[in-house]
């Protein structure tokens, strides 16, 4: 059945508050979830305040502060710190996005940062994408074709070229298949909107030549039709890409293939 | 202990080649319900007041037979597929879900053949 409710052992307790930084006049709390494999302890949220005047502006700037001049145990990804490898994603204030990209000015209030719903934590704000990737694997994301490589580019026109606009700069940051009710109760089975964008990104590319295999491999009450256009993907893109917009048109081409 | 790749889960079965017409006639249903159901309360509430003899009598008439058919036809088809998308996607265990799949096609052929019989014995025994 679906889940409403937490296990014991996942239930939120009240964590420390880390002292106030002295002197600060610009201070902040950021409320974070924390939880280790290490113990046998339930996860708990942690309170940090942090001096704005003297940390950069987005909240990945805050961890990072918080992870050097406070709590080293503190745990998340990152890396670019310029919304380009999605390593930073987790839930800021409610929504799905990416620590690096987020303004702390947009944040009313204590700043509450939690790991990407509904997936397995493997510590802190580190969430376990092992299945997210697979399915990414699964749909096959590579150019897939039977006339012989040309000696020279693969062509394209402009025009076909604008279709992958809105798809490409997809970075695979899980923001919106983990802000998926649909993939929270089915993300074993349910491909998702970041896999299921990815997937039409190669049915939609008309370099390759596999678009009926493709979408026969979509074709399926669960990899697809899971999707009930509850947009929460593309409210929560940090990108602003339209992962629902993608699914509409794989379904679109599958009743256009029939009629 | 689970050996098998994440590969290997995630492909499952692979696909059931399947769900285009679920989602087809999902939509044709209810493109289908939009004037059957405004025509069904329009129609009983133009009938207020009326009484037992004169609502037989329009049911019985054929143009309204037929129309009460393809208003309980569309509306049984469509809440099937509805419903059926709803225990797909909470129920997930497997016996449950087979036995709740299989009352579900069981009660919503039995509740449209009980309402089309009604309206066709109105309308073949008057």
């Amino acid at each position: 059945m679906a889940e409403f409710t937490l296990p014991k052992n996942s239930k939120i307790k009240a964590g420390k508050s880390w002292p106030r930084p002295s002197g600060a006049k610009n201070v902040k709390a950021f409320k974070i979830y924390r939880w280790s494999p290490d113990d046998e302890e339930n996860p708990r949220v942690d309170t940090y305040e942090v001096d704005l005047d003297a940390c950069g502006p987005m909240v990945l700037d805050a961890l990072i502060k918080i992870k050097n001049e406070t709590d080293a145990t503190l745990t998340f990804r990152r890396s670019c710190r310029e919304g380009i490898c999605g390593s930073c994603a987790m839930n800021i204030d409610g929504t799905n996005t990416l620590a690096c990209t987020k303004p702390i000015e947009d944040v009313g209030g204590d700043v509450k940062i939690y790991p990407l719903p509904h997936m397995p934590v493997v510590k802190d704000l580190v969430p376990d994408l092992t299945t997210f990737y697979a399915q990414y694997a699964s749909i096959k994301p590579w150019m897939e074709t039977q006339t012989p490589p040309p000696d020279r580019e693969r062509l394209q026109s402009p025009e076909d070229r604008e279709k992958l606009d809105g798809l490409y700069e997809c970075i695979l940051c899980a923001c919106c298949s983990t802000s998926c009710p649909s993939y929270w109760w089915n993300g074993e089975r349910f491909l998702g909107p970041a896999i299921l964008l990815q997937a039409y990104r190669w049915i939609a590319d008309t370099r390759d030549e596999a678009t009926g295999d493709r979408l026969d491999a979509l074709e399926d009450p669960f990899k697809l039709y899971r999707c009930h256009t509850i947009m929460n993907c593309a409210k929560t893109c940090p990108k602003s890409l339209n992962p629902a917009r993608a699914i509409a048109e794989i379904k679109k081409l599958m009743v256009e293939r029939r009629l | 202990m689970n050996l098998r790749t994440p590969l290997s889960q995630v492909r499952g079965l692979g696909s059931a080649k399947e769900g285009v017409s679920h989602w087809w006639w999902q939509r044709l249903t209810a493109v289908a319900l939009v004037p059957l159901t405004l025509w069904f309360v329009i129609s009983v509430i133009a009938h207020m007041g009326a009484d037992y003899e004169a609502m037989r009598a329009w049911v019985g008439s054929p143009s309204v037979a037929v129309t009460m058919v393809l208003l309980i036809a569309a509306t049984f088809y469509h809440l099937k597929l509805g419903a059926q998308v709803v225990i797909e996607d909470y129920v997930h265990h497997g016996a449950t879900k087979l036995v709740a799949l299989v009352l579900l096609n069981f009660a919503t052929v039995v509740l449209a053949v009980i309402g089309i019989y009604s309206v066709l014995s109105i309308a073949f025994r008057g």
